[in-house]
């Protein structure tokens, strides 16, 4: 029960807190390309809560057995046993997102080509969308464990997804707004966001 | 320097701005402008790893096979980053710690694998190598421009000499508060926003 709350409170401290997109600004490429269309933001939003929910436990596996000092013990070579392989985490985690994108497309592809088809170039675009890469880097250095790593990756794209779709609902809306020329586009999202974010803000302080 | 590399060099300066106009790299634009003096120490890291990994992709153009290109470059970008980012952790520690995972997120900035992709892939190594240049100084201007306003309407200090006198304050008597928004996620947002808004009145851009 007390593991429970301390993942509920974990869930909801990177989703609304330290919101990964509104406070941390990772994944704001994609964000600001994507939140033009509604359909496509809730595609990409729950293509990236999958994504990371997978990549960020997968790479805490790597890490735990594969690259920390002295993680090469259960080999069973006494001279892996002090093998530091820790420099490689960045080649190692952005390798393992880069397949599991290569998978999800896949997926997409074979099960929901009309999803597929409205995501178009930014599905291969999440192997390099910050949110992904910075939650394993977060979790590395923040040193999760486990559960909390797994609790850590959906919720942060969760985050994302939250962050995106409202942003979709406001641009919608701003179609029959008029906005001067140069503000048009990204000025006006890059300030829309501020005051998402200032929203946002509001719920620092709550703890579970 | 004939008109054609000037014109490579000086296009990403205004007219097609990484961060404002192509709208690549806005996580890091955001995160690390804080302090000028982080912006300074992002600016020269990513422009070491974009004019390496351009001319690195480059050189390699021919024999990158079409179907792996993505994560060759991803590759070629991750051991860049290693390097620079063990290169601070030596010399300038305390830098690369207010940096945090930002240095690492240098592998997803979008301008490295935009350009690698739309610019290093089909031209020779002298253009790519301009075009890193180019970019990198695109880059760097918005984020020091950026970073100028943050510190100074967030914390009245620049390269952390404070500049506005301190009898002006309010605690010494004055009139004058530090406006804290500028130091959170929020301003960083508002403060792109505007001088997007600048930076397209001035080259008359408009996104439709």
């Amino acid at each position: 029960m007390e593991l429970l709350e301390h993942y509920l409170s974990l869930a909801t401290k990177t989703i609304f807190i330290e919101n990964i997109l509104l406070s941390y600004f990772l994944g704001m490429c994609s964000f600001l390309a994507i939140s033009k269309k509604i359909e496509a933001s809730i595609g990409l939003g729950f293509a990236v809560i999958f994504v990371s929910g997978v990549t960020v436990p997968l790479n805490w596996a790597i890490k735990e057995y594969l690259l920390n000092e002295g993680a090469l013990t259960w080999v069973g070579i006494s001279e892996l046993a002090t093998v530091d392989l820790s420099f490689l985490s960045f080649v190692t985690y952005i390798a393992t997102i880069a397949a599991m994108v290569q998978l999800v497309e896949m997926l997409l592809d074979k099960f929901s080509p009309v999803l597929y088809n409205s995501l178009g170039i930014f599905l291969p675009l999440i192997a390099v969308n910050c949110s992904i890469l910075g939650a394993s880097l977060f979790m590395d250095e923040r040193g999760y464990d486990f559960g909390e790593s797994a609790v850590f990756g959906v919720s942060s794209g969760a985050g994302f997804a939250l962050a995106i779709v409202s942003m979709a609902a406001i641009r919608f809306k701003l179609k029959y707004s008029n906005i001067p020329d140069g503000l048009k586009g990204l000025g006006i999202t890059m300030i829309l966001t501020g005051l998402l974010s200032m929203a946002y803000l509001s719920f620092s302080g709550i703890n579970l | 320097m004939d008109k054609n590399i000037k014109a490579i060099i000086s296009d990403p300066m205004v007219d097609n701005n990484p961060i404002t106009k192509q709208i690549l790299g806005i996580c890091s634009a955001l995160a690390v402008t804080v302090k000028m003096e982080q912006a300074v120490v992002m600016s020269l890291a990513l422009a070491f790893v974009l004019i390496c990994s351009n001319v690195i992709i480059s050189l390699l153009r021919k024999n990158i096979p079409g179907k792996i290109r993505i994560i060759v470059q991803l590759t070629v970008i991750a051991s860049l980053v290693i390097l620079i980012d063990e290169l601070l952790k030596a010399y300038l520690y305390d830098i690369s710690k207010q940096l945090s995972v930002f240095v690492a997120l240098i592998i997803t900035n979008c301008i490295i694998m935009g350009r690698a992709e739309a610019f290093a892939m089909q031209n020779n190594i002298k253009d790519a190598m301009y075009d890193g240049l180019g970019n990198a100084v695109g880059y760097g201007a918005i984020l020091i421009i950026v970073s100028i306003f943050r510190e100074l309407l967030g914390s009245g200090t620049l390269f952390n000499y404070s500049v506005i006198p301190s009898s002006i304050y309010l605690e010494n008597g004055g009139w004058y508060v530090n406006n804290g928004l500028m130091l959170l996620a929020p301003g960083a947002f508002i403060i792109l926003g505007l001088i997007v808004w600048v930076q397209r009145s001035y080259t008359k851009y408009v996104e439709d």
